[in-house]
């Protein structure tokens, strides 16, 4: 029989082959569903992961969706580090798309230089104050983060939602729910002309390499690092948990809202009612499947990107449902969580007739 | 309490073996009970005690070896079957609920419905003919440790156990209440109830127990009868080192100047079922050892935490470090004006088993250390730090990178004791410094603290442990009910005298200002 012992520490190797292990059950066992849909499992598998790839600009496309859950993942896994589970980040990525968005509606007329960086600024304050409301709601109230930032994730959701169906809505839009367009000069920046490869692509490794050197390297990112293993050891070494909480709640927060700004303004140029496929609760999953390493989060990131690019492919080629995409990811965050058995404990094989024996 | 007219010896052990990864806890051995006897299990920590007791237990199985049980070969599947042949055991924890009766916290230990008929009158019953006088309907949360050891007995006697392994269990018990305990267990040895006894304390075994199985290292090492022994050389068969006892130390000069001194402290606990301090004055002078002798429970802890600042007094002069007001001060300023301190609980309080040494010597020596530059942790001093901790304190490990928790208890206990006293504190506060620590660990720990006292720092060490006590601290006071009794000279004090306070019955509370005469 198959038997479940402890290691007594922790798999270095595990630690590292754990995530690959779940990469290939979900490519076994989405196969399998597929094969259930009546599709060939290998050609499924193929379409949803390889194939996107393959297209004329598979890789920008790949980048512009990995730079929203790159930037995310890193605020996330900086804020689970400490045991400050943010689980909604989707709204604080609309918060910072409304806040931003709304001064490029107010200001049509800017010039670039002024206005693209008050909506850098404005996007990230916009997610900072979502994240900031569960902050003060966590110390003020001893509230769940992790239920009041999901709660707000769906205020948000109706805030905008309201916003681009009632004053926000753009008159000459035929009713569309959809805002005006930005004007040219509040777009990001592109770094490839007539693409939307924007500056957002070039931040996101960079301020995952940031936060990763402050995690690992400073004492603020001690602090979080105690805070997360040891409650009580960080109340002794003098590290306040209330200001570790509202940093944590800042840095997430603000880092979604700055994905929420670039997104509106480096691929909608627009506020309309569906801003995120889901991005923030993606993030999550790109989150552990980085093992909650900063570095870890960009290929965790590239991956995720290429299941949206996927889901689109399996629609469009296929005829599979839209679900696929939720379905995939479901799976893999399944197997990621399971699969971190193996990092303190080992399978072993008991033949039944050495049980007997003894 | 067996009827059938028994022979042979109760319970015989032989090549008993367990292999956990990486340590081979239990190496071929033996252990034999006989009838009516109180048998020791000594042996440092990690000398495989607990894996032994387990396995009897039911709750660990073995890789190897044969346990004949009553005459019976036996394979122990799990804590139930164990109950059932006879085998109870009362933990050093307690697993009560805080918040129900003593009758209802038996109950739920129960089976069966049928088990429970008449349960009251068998509690009362059994309490009295064994001495252990229990009140069914007193909530758990009013009583004393004792009580509540007494609870956890009873429990056990209800199915007329043929064995009863009990651990560690004087750890929490005044020396009155000891007494009474030992009682009890010879009058059970009596009728027919044998006794595995796990202590560390060697007087004790000496007193009562006609048997010892000596363990080190995951071996036997010897079978001995304690009473033939001196405590010496039980304690030099268990380290297997010859033990020399710590020199005593001169008296501080009277004229040395106060560096810790407490003033009407007052502090709610922040626990529900903490205690709360209550107008706590102490004074400590420089070269001067204070020792806070007490029952766990009686506030020791929210001492503990309100002199390293993790719970702020009320008032800023409450606490004074060095003549500086310090009670409004968090942990991290209270170092900065030379205070150091040691928690009692090793893991995820004094230490993150988690992270390693280097990271655990950055935790409370960052801030006497300089161990940051520009908000950046100083790698190479870091390490610097804890390889001189290491070196200095003799810890065995591997090296700075390893894992708190692939330490031993004493090790760990080493580990933090050094961090802290290398900072060279002017005021020192250690909760329980030698806790679960084995005997060669324990003396080093109490030179470690002596040579800081000489060198001219104030240390309070709060301990349950009155031997620790009486041969560390200059000065005595007794924690209970979260007062302090005014200190008394140890050269005054007796083991009686101190357990009496510790009993709470006559604790003058202390008040006003205490001043060494």
């Amino acid at each position: 029989m198959l038997k479940i012992e402890s290691r007594g520490y922790e798999s270095r190797f595990w630690r590292y082959a754990s995530p690959v292990l779940a990469l290939l059950l979900t490519g076994a066992t989405s196969g399998l569903i597929f094969m259930a849909m009546g599709r060939p499992a290998g050609l499924t598998v193929y379409t949803f992961l390889i194939a996107p790839l393959l297209q004329q600009d598979g890789f920008e496309a790949l980048a512009v969706k990995a730079a929203p859950l790159i930037m995310m993942g890193v605020g996330l896994s900086l804020a689970y580090r400490a045991n400050v589970w943010n689980i909604g980040t989707d709204g604080q990525f609309t918060l910072g798309a409304i806040c931003g968005g709304g001064l490029a509606l107010a200001f049509p007329d800017a010039p670039s230089y002024v206005i693209f960086p008050a909506m850098v600024v404005a996007g990230i304050l916009g997610g900072m104050l979502n994240g900031g409301l569960v902050a003060w709601l966590r110390i003020r109230f001893n509230a769940n983060e992790i239920l009041t930032s999901l709660m707000f994730a769906y205020i948000t959701q109706y805030l905008l939602v309201y916003l681009v169906t009632g004053p926000w809505r753009d008159p000459q839009g035929f009713g569309f729910p959809q805002t005006a367009l930005f004007s040219d000069d509040a777009l990001a920046p592109r770094l490839i002309e007539d693409t939307n490869v924007h500056i957002g692509i070039l931040l996101a490794p960079l301020i995952a390499i940031g936060l990763w050197f402050m995690l690992e390297k400073s004492l603020l990112g001690f602090q979080f690092r105690v805070l997360g293993q040891a409650t009580r050891a960080a109340r002794f070494a003098g590290f306040r948990e209330n200001r570790l909480v509202w940093i944590a709640m800042l840095i997430s927060g603000g880092l979604a809202g700055l994905a929420g700004l670039l997104e509106v303004t480096g691929t909608l140029g627009q506020l309309t009612t569906t801003l995120s496929p889901g991005y923030g609760f993606t993030a999550i999953i790109v989150a552990f499947l980085g093992r909650l390493n900063p570095l870890g989060v960009i290929p965790a990131g590239l991956l995720l990107a290429l299941t949206y690019l996927g889901g689109d492919a399996a629609q469009i080629n296929l005829g599979l449902p839209n679900a696929v995409t939720g379905i995939f990811q479901g799976i893999l965050l399944f197997y990621l969580l399971g699969c971190d058995i193996l990092l303190l404990n080992r399978f072993r094989w008991v033949p039944s007739h050495a049980k007997a024996a003894r | 309490m067996n009827d059938a007219v028994p022979s042979g010896p109760l319970l015989t052990m032989t090549g008993m073996t367990k292999q956990y990864p990486g340590c081979l806890a239990n190496d071929h051995v033996s252990l034999t009970v006989e009838r009516n006897q109180i048998h020791a299990l000594l042996g440092e920590n990690g000398a495989g005690k607990s894996t032994l007791v387990k396995i009897i237990y039911g709750v660990v199985k073995p890789d190897e070896g044969e346990i004949v049980w009553d005459g019976q070969k036996v394979t122990i599947q799990n804590p139930g079957h164990a109950q059932r042949l006879g085998i109870g055991m009362v933990f050093q924890h307690f697993s009560l609920f805080e918040a129900l009766t003593v009758q209802e916290n038996i109950a739920l230990g129960l089976g069966s419905a049928k088990e429970r008929v008449g349960l009251r009158e068998r509690i009362v019953r059994i309490s009295n003919e064994y001495g252990l006088p229990l009140d069914p309907d007193r909530v758990v949360h009013d009583l004393s440790v004792g009580e509540r050891q007494r609870i956890e007995i009873v429990r056990c006697l209800l199915q007329n156990p043929k064995l009863l392994i009990m651990d560690e269990p004087t750890s929490v018990l005044t020396p009155s209440e000891v007494r009474k305990l030992f009682v009890t267990l010879r009058r059970l040895a009596a009728e027919g109830c044998s006794i595995l006894y796990i202590s560390h304390k060697l007087e004790e075994v000496r007193a009562l127990c006609s048997a010892a199985t000596i363990m080190r290292l995951g071996k036997n090492v010897a079978r001995v009868i304690p009473a033939e022994k001196t405590v010496k050389e039980l304690a030099e068969i268990m380290i297997n080192m010859d033990l020399h006892a710590p020199t005593p130390r001169p008296l501080a000069p009277s004229s040395a100047p106060p560096r810790l001194v407490l003033d009407k402290l007052t502090i709610r606990s922040p626990n529900h079922f903490g205690t709360d301090l209550k107008d706590i004055s102490l004074s400590l002078k420089g070269g001067e050892i204070l020792g806070i002798a007490g029952i766990a429970g009686n506030g020791q802890s929210e001492l503990m935490d309100a002199l390293s600042g993790e719970i702020l007094a009320g008032k800023p002069e409450s606490v004074m470090i060095d003549g500086i007001a310090a009670g409004h001060m968090g942990p991290h300023e209270r170092r900065r004006i030379h205070g150091c301190f040691v928690p009692e609980e090793r893991n995820g309080h004094g230490a993150v088993t988690t992270m390693t040494l280097a990271e655990n010597a950055f935790l409370s020596g960052f801030t006497r250390r300089a161990l940051v530059r520009f908000g950046v942790i100083d790698t190479k001093k870091t390490s610097a730090f804890a390889e001189n901790i290491i070196k200095v304190f003799d810890v065995r490990t591997t090296g700075p990178k390893a894992q708190a928790r692939s330490l031993s208890g004493g090790n760990l206990q080493k580990f933090l004791v050094g961090r802290e006293v290398l900072q060279e504190p002017a005021v020192l506060v250690i909760n329980q410094p030698t806790w679960g620590v084995d005997a060669g660990a324990a003396l080093a720990i109490h030179e470690a603290i002596m040579a800081l006292a000489e060198g001219g720092a104030a240390v309070m060490i709060i301990s349950q442990d009155l031997d620790e006590i009486f041969v560390l601290a200059d000065r005595i006071s007794v924690i209970a009910g979260g007062r302090v009794s005014e200190p008394v000279l140890t050269r005054d004090a007796t083991v009686e005298s101190i357990g009496r306070l510790m009993g709470g019955g006559s604790a003058p509370a202390a008040t006003g200002e205490m001043e060494i005469a």
